[in-house]
């Protein structure tokens, strides 16, 4: 067990020091000059000069490189040009807002996506079946800022019921930062108005990230129902008289949601994309609108550090996917 | 290719998603001619801001008392337009790479599916948004930056099927009669592995087609006063929710135009991968 | 006395996209209690559909059409899916399928599936909850003791990859015992393994009848199989049974040209490597005659027009043919 999850993390290493290289090149390989990015437009050439000497950018590649390398090691991630404030501290501020709208996304996508995906397998082309496999496509193919919008219109300017934006009514205070996840600091707070506020807040956010992962896990959970409904083993646990239901919402299911369950870790990507905008419209204070202030605003510095973290959790979430396909089906765990 | 026409035409959703492929593209081609006032693409006419769809607008107008329904059909061009350019960019980086990667072995190939998975491993719409973002907001820098995120799934495609043909009983016969590399590469390889190839693309434009209209949302896209449907939605947010009809027929388009390239896709996809077929 | 299983005049089709189909075509069998009968046929002549017929679990478009399936008095026809699925399949009809790497469920420990099927199935000897858990498991680790599977504790705990093929067979035995039926169906048990397996799971299921008191109804294409393992036989083609009788009087004097054409070509009494000219009739189209008739040696202008009828051999097999009626 212990070598499969060592095994899993030596393999994302080189895709990882690829990351570093990647946002070090982004920063300092694109055409246009950072020293003269940072200055501004009216800056003097010494000005110019002075920025280069100060963040070593008159130094030779390599040594640049290093430097990165030292500062990343160390989490020191500059400075946000927009909010003054180090981009670590921004985002160690930011994370847990993200991580639980994220979160909840997911757990309704895989909460609703598999049951509909089992049913729409075995009703396997009847109109069940296509009214989902329609539903899935529309689920991929509709832009997610614009349903966003559409909710807003219907849920919260026409029928006023739920709040527009935000993750918290301005009227009520909030409690006290223990987790950050405010969720849960509302109930260790014991405040149960504010959860109910910030559950309120969190339902138009979550329904729209869920979708497109709702869509995608649909589509998989089906077709590997459709998959496994083919193997031998199902019509010798029919002859052996398995209960129907047990057959197909543990031994059938089981089965099925080894590809599901790859999905989810590619999802994740979509899932960080999708909150960037996402939150954007719910003015959501995540690290999706955060990389939204910071691309309006040029700010390069968070920019970078987003990158990074974003391909770090992508990284660390497909390493916990491939444990759980692990743990899914024995025959992976002995191969390696 | 008429075979695979033929079970098309047996998949109903696929033909509905041939179909509106097909009227999108005349839409883009024959855009100014079928547009009831090709002129607002630029032109401003403020004394009919903001009205409700009617018989003269069927859409509504917008914030400038431009026709909307006019903007979204001349729109579908420039949708298209960025679509098939970013799709074949990435082809034309992504392909070559895989073939070389799954051919030759070694420490390119190593080199090449390391990248690969770089590229990969950071969501497609952070990535261009950075690239776009230091390349300067334009069309043109949108347009490369998601060229320049796209090509690894080709990449990746081209390299599982190359690894698999070239490991395959023919291509050692073809060694084996003293066929060139060009030749086994080019003329036995690459048409075997073409299919998966179009059948990515094809999801490919439809993809694109989303994310460069939440660029032109997030203004790193489109620049006004294109009537791109991304930046119509953006502006349209200042004047919700009096003007719904504003934000909601540009989504429409959006929505219709790419479900029919998913479509389109999943029924070329039924048809070449015989594991899915067989589930159908 | 009355046989376990006695199958009558049995028809099945499926709907197809082409059209109608029809698989079984008058099949007709009987178990005596205590028996072994071997069911032999080429591929495509219906013996897995006539397994699903009798589990009650035909596949999607597919319907009896006609026909009586008998098991101890009881017409199962009649029974309702929940009643075969509650009262029927592993307490009364164990199953032991063709191929032991694909019957069992890849993902969960042998344990836990034969249990499953107990937890059940199994007869109800009054206890509850984890007693009632012991003691199946304590009957099947003496079951794979009987089974000769080394270290049956151990087994239960593995996943069905961890086994050899011979001993995953041994497992699926095992199971089909595991709930004391009186009828076990074996679909080509053999057929995924090699000769010596072979003859060793052969040999374990000839003294299991007589040990366990059941009758063993034996699918398979395979003669050999059968004169090493069956009591009586039954020759099925193109969804017809064409010779029935005992091992000994159809294996000394086959009477059907049928039979004749499979004996020679069986390796070890192979007359010629040729096989039988011509295939099997198609399901959507099928002569009106004799369904062998166009592939017979012995054909006769009646063959052609009229469907044969049955007859009795003077080793006293029931044959359809026009030869002995």
């Amino acid at each position: 067990m212990l070598r499969f999850v060592l095994r899993r993390v030596a393999l994302v290493l080189p895709s990882l020091a690829g990351l570093l290289v990647v946002t070090f090149l982004l920063i300092h390989a694109v055409p246009s000059d950072p020293a003269v990015a940072m200055a501004g437009d009216a800056a003097t050439p010494e000005q110019i000069e002075r920025l280069r000497k100060q963040y070593g950018l008159d130094r030779p590649i390599w040594e640049q490189f290093a430097v990165y390398l030292g500062k990343v090691a160390t989490l020191d991630l500059g400075e946000s040009a927009f909010t003054r404030r180090p981009v670590a501290r921004d985002i160690v501020q930011r994370l847990p807002a993200t991580l639980e709208l994220t979160f909840c996304a997911l757990a309704l996508s895989v909460f609703i996506g598999v049951p509909l995906g089992v049913m729409a397998g075995l009703k396997h082309n009847t109109w069940p079946d296509y009214l989902l496999r329609v539903f899935s496509v529309l689920g991929i193919a509709v832009a997610a800022f614009w349903f966003a919008i559409m909710l807003q219109l219907l849920f919260s300017m026409q029928l006023g019921w739920l709040p527009l934006r935000g993750e918290l009514d301005v009227s009520i205070a909030r409690p006290t930062r223990v987790t950050g996840f405010l969720l849960l600091d509302c109930l260790i707070a014991g405040r149960l108005d504010a959860f109910a506020d910030a559950a309120r807040h969190l339902v138009l956010p979550a329904v729209t990230l869920s979708l497109g992962g709702l869509a995608t896990i649909v589509r998989f959970t089906r077709a590997g129902v459709l998959d496994t409904l083919q193997h031998d083993f199902v019509f010798y646990e029919r002859a052996m008289g398995y209960r129907r239901l047990r057959l197909i919402w543990i031994y059938v299911l089981r089965n099925s949601v080894t590809a599901t369950v790859t999905q989810i870790g590619l999802l994740f990507g979509g899932l960080i994309a999708g909150g960037v905008v996402v939150e954007a419209i719910f003015d959501w204070p995540g690290i999706g609108s955060y990389t939204v202030q910071a691309i309006l605003t040029g700010d390069r510095q968070v920019m970078l550090a987003v990158t990074l973290l974003v391909g770090t959790v992508y990284a660390g979430v497909n390493i916990l996917v491939d444990v759980v396909h692990g743990l899914l089906d024995p025959r992976l765990m002995e191969r390696t | 290719m008429i075979p695979i026409l033929r079970k098309l035409g047996r998949d109903l959703p696929a033909m509905l998603g041939l179909g509106i492929v097909l009227v999108v593209l005349v839409i883009a081609i024959l855009g100014p001619l079928l547009a009831p006032y090709p002129e607002d693409a630029a032109a401003a006419h403020l004394l009919r801001r903001l009205k409700p769809p009617s018989a003269a607008f069927p859409f509504g107008t917008d914030n400038l008392g431009r026709d909307i329904f006019s903007r979204v059909i001349l729109g579908a061009r420039g949708a298209l337009s960025i679509a098939l350019t970013v799709v074949s960019t990435a082809m034309a980086i992504g392909v070559p790479l895989g073939l070389i990667a799954g051919y030759r072995g070694g420490w390119l190939s190593e080199t090449i599916m390391r990248v690969t998975d770089v590229v990969l491993a950071i969501p497609q719409l952070v990535l261009a948004l950075a690239l776009a973002q230091l390349m300067s907001p334009s069309i043109e820098s949108a347009m490369l930056a998601l060229s320049l995120t796209y090509w690894p799934f080709f990449t990746r495609i081209v390299y599982a099927e190359t690894r698999r043909l070239s490991a395959s009983l023919f291509v050692d016969a073809l060694r084996g009669i003293g066929a060139s590399t060009p030749r086994i590469v080019f003329l036995h390889i690459l048409p075997n592995a073409i299919s998966p190839v179009i059948v990515r693309a094809t999801i490919g434009l439809g993809f694109t087609i989303l994310v460069a209209a939440v660029l032109g949302f997030l203004g790193m896209g489109a620049t006004p006063p294109a009537p791109d449907w991304g930046l119509a939605i953006a502006e349209s947010r200042t004047y919700l929710p009096r003007a719904w009809w504003y934000a909601t027929f540009p989504g429409l388009a959006i929505l219709i135009t790419v479900m029919g390239f998913n479509l389109l896709g999943d029924g070329l996809r039924d048809i070449v991968d015989p594991r899915l077929r067989r589930s159908r | 006395m009355m046989p376990v299983l006695s199958v009558r005049g049995l028809k099945v089709s499926i709907h197809t996209d082409d059209g109608l189909a029809s698989i079984l075509d008058d099949v007709g069998l009987e178990l005596e209690r205590g028996r072994i009968l071997g069911v032999v046929g080429e591929s495509g002549c219906g013996k897995s559909t006539l397994i699903r017929a009798v589990m009650g679990i035909l596949p999607k478009g597919a319907s009896v059409d006609g026909g009586e399936i008998w098991f101890e008095g009881e017409n199962l026809l009649a029974f309702s899916e929940a009643e075969l699925n509650t009262g029927v399949r592993s307490s009364r009809i164990g199953f032991i399928p063709q191929d032991p790497l694909l019957a069992l469920n890849p993902v969960f420990k042998v344990g836990t599936q034969l249990l499953e099927v107990m937890r059940w199935h199994a007869p109800d000897d009054g206890s509850r909850g984890n007693a009632r858990r012991a003691r199946h498991v304590a009957r099947l680790v003496s079951l794979l003791r009987r089974m000769q599977v080394p270290d049956p504790e151990q087994a239960l705990e593995s996943y069905p990859h961890q086994f050899s093929g011979g001993q995953r067979q041994r497992l699926l035995i095992a199971a089909a015992l595991a709930c004391a039926p009186g009828l076990v169906i074996a679909d080509e048990p053999t057929t995924a393994l090699d000769v010596t397996t072979q003859h060793q799971i052969l040999l374990l299921l000839r003294e299991l009848v007589a040990e366990f008191g059941i009758s063993l109804l034996f699918v398979t294409h395979d003669f050999g199989v059968v004169a090493e393992l069956c009591d009586d036989l039954c020759v099925i083609y193109a969804g017809q049974t064409v010779e029935t009788g005992t091992v000994r009087s159809i294996l000394d004097a086959p009477a059907h040209p049928y039979t004749r054409a499979l004996l020679a070509c069986h390796p070890d009494r192979a007359t010629s490597f040729l096989g039988i000219p011509g295939t099997v009739p198609s399901p959507f189209a099928r002569p009106s005659g004799c369904l062998f008739a166009p592939r017979c040696l012995d054909v006769r202008p009646l063959c052609l027009s009229a469907r044969p009828p049955q007859g009795r051999s003077s080793s006293g097999a029931e044959v359809r043919c026009v030869q002995y009626a």
